[in-house]
């Protein structure tokens, strides 16, 4: 960082115009690019050693090196092990994992957009206070919450069921701020007003003229509690011991942490299993981006 | 008086619109942590010879008190203390150089490079500690195998090592998010202002310094009070890990902890502990919160 001082910005004519593209790379961007060549190998090369393994055999693993091809190209045959192994529970961890995240994601999403509305643009007492509540909520940790749920739910007989899983992921403290701040920002007042004199019922306007306008930062919640579904162990391993109901995430583990037990799933199975359940996640950031940081800035910018 | 009946039809609105969300919370939220914090307050009485069933009976604090005694629970409040002490700073200095560097003008492929950075973040935590587990396990990994080829002796499952591959862990797969929040907050200052600076002759480094990285301190804050949080509920990747560190203590971080007590059926306990790490994740963030607080600049 120290070598930046080198620059002296103003005897850089590129820095003036990005169309000037021909003049000489100086050392100071070859620095920049050099040490974001390096951050990229380090955030890239697990993830390239994941793909790499996943076409090995088991024994292909223990030799050669790790982060290129080598032995038998077995892609083909670890996918068939990862899709039939235990009588073919992994895909319907999949199915488990899509229906937890898209299920519970959609509701909350639902929910928050109705109550950060609510907050935006009704005036009522204690209306800064439930905010506040909400705002602490975002920052409690929630493995803390996993075991009392646990013990609530279990008298009421929502242990190792599906809504075990799905009721707290209809809850997102996180949807309901963010839903406020861009309600109060892009949804105008006199818009509502002029829904109001033409006869619109509250109910009418929020679905017609609300919603829409909230749209963006409803994908950006929609998303966020997607992907905090998706990526969640904790509770579902409490929750679920039924293999059957579990999501990928808790698969997974249950299968890495079988290593040496009598008919223990081998190394490049876990490692296909792991390859494959990121994939729909990867492909859904990818064409998603801009989404996320829009959901990022409001959680940076007042 | 149409007026009233307006605002009041309007405050019944919105009390309809919060009540989904208002009941869900109850449930998910508050029910859990006021039945933590009850439970707390109980102890398992068991007879002297135990043989009839243990009765739960009243003990005021005494789970806390045996809590802080609690050798194992203090260690491991140590242990996590110890490991974000050191981490969190690191990834977030990491991601602040990453961040400023994106923001730089004349930097090249930043599209590719900021997607490479956010990669780690869409890996679900275990997926990425199950890579991780495979990546430092002795006999498959690829990085001691490169150090034995240097004809370096390393073994990042050991006693010594354990703390610093989950820093590892932890740094990739978080530094990109962070990078993400300080990269945006950096999008956001008006270019008219570095230009200025720069017209002034100030270089790119003071700049940064003196221009941007003041106006992005909510957005360090944020992530800081986010990392110190994380760092508190530590559990995923340690319990990956374990399967092939079988030297890692079970009760490595605090969550080991009372997850060993709700084993136990000890759950006035395990609920204890719950209490005291959210208590000191609280005191620990919002202590940061005021002592960097100016003006109420963030949250």
């Amino acid at each position: 960082m120290t070598t930046l001082q080198s620059r002296p910005a103003a005897a850089d004519p590129a820095t003036d115009s990005p169309r000037l593209r021909s003049a000489p790379v100086n050392p100071a961007r070859w620095l920049t690019l050099g040490v974001l060549g390096i951050a990229s190998v380090y955030f890239l090369a697990p993830v390239w050693w994941l793909v790499v393994s996943s076409t090995k055999t088991n024994s292909a693993l223990f030799s050669g090196s790790g982060f290129w091809f080598g032995g038998r190209f077995a892609l083909l045959d670890n996918l068939h092990q990862v899709f039939t192994r235990q009588g073919g529970i992994y895909p319907r961890w999949l199915l488990n994992t899509a229906l937890y995240a898209v299920g519970g994601a959609a509701v909350s999403t639902v929910i928050s957009a109705l109550a950060g509305y609510a907050l935006a643009k009704y005036a009522f007492r204690g209306r800064e206070f439930v905010f506040n509540v909400v705002l602490a909520a975002v920052l409690v940790p929630a493995p803390l919450l996993a075991i009392p749920l646990y013990l609530l739910f279990s008298p009421v007989h929502l242990v190792n069921t599906y809504w075990g899983v799905l009721v707290p992921s209809m809850v997102s403290p996180f949807g309901v701020y963010l839903s406020r701040i861009y309600a109060a920002a892009s949804v105008p007042d006199e818009l509502l007003e002029a829904g109001r004199m033409d006869g619109a019922g509250e109910v009418r306007i929020f679905t017609t003229i609300a919603l829409r306008l909230m749209s963006p930062a409803l994908v950006t919640v929609f998303l966020f509690q997607f992907v905090g579904i998706w990526s969640n162990y904790l509770l579902p391993a409490l929750m679920l011991a039924d293999d059957r109901l579990q999501p990928v995430t808790v698969g997974l583990v249950g299968w890495q942490a079988q290593r040496g037990i009598g008919d223990a799933v081998p190394f490049n199975v876990v490692i296909t299993a792991a390859a494959v359940s990121v994939i729909p996640l990867v492909v859904m950031f990818l064409s998603l981006q801009r989404f996320w940081r829009s959901g990022l800035v409001a959680g940076s910018v007042k | 008086m149409s007026v009233s009946r307006h605002a009041r039809r309007r405050v019944g609105t919105a009390a309809a619109f919060l009540l989904p969300f208002a009941l869900l919370f109850a449930v998910v939220y508050l029910a859990p942590i006021g039945y933590t914090v009850y439970e707390s307050l109980f102890k398992l009485h068991r007879d002297g010879l135990g043989l009839s069933a243990p009765t739960k009976v009243f003990a005021g604090l005494g789970n806390y008190a045996d809590a802080l005694h609690d050798k194992d629970f203090r260690g491991s409040l140590l242990r996590v203390l110890v490991i974000g002490v050191v981490q969190v700073p690191v990834m977030l200095g990491v991601a602040l150089l990453l961040a400023l560097l994106l923001d730089a003008k004349t930097t090249l492929f930043k599209r590719f490079f900021r997607l490479a950075f956010f990669l780690p973040y869409a890996l679900p935590g275990v997926v990425g500690a199950l890579m991780w587990s495979y990546l430092v396990a002795p006999g498959l990994s690829p990085i001691t195998a490169a150090a034995h080829g240097l004809g370096l002796h390393l073994d990042l499952t050991s006693d010594a090592m354990l703390a610093p591959t989950i820093g590892n862990m932890l740094t990739w797969a978080w530094t990109g998010y962070n990078m993400l929040i300080i990269y945006s907050a950096l999008q956001a200052i008006p270019p008219e202002l570095a230009e200025a600076a720069r017209m002034d002759g100030c270089s790119a480094w003071r700049i940064a310094w003196h221009v941007k990285i003041p106006i992005v301190r909510p957005a360090l804050v944020l992530t800081t009070v986010f990392s110190i949080i994380g760092t508190a509920q530590l559990y995923n990747e340690p319990a990956v890990l374990q399967h092939v560190a079988p030297n890692l203590s079970s009760s490595y971080t605090p969550i080991f902890a009372a997850y060993n007590a709700v084993d136990d059926n000890n759950f006035g306990y395990a609920a204890t502990e719950s209490v005291v790490l959210a208590v000191l994740a609280f005191v620990l963030s919002f202590g940061f919160l005021k002592l960097v607080q100016r003006r109420g600049e963030v949250l």
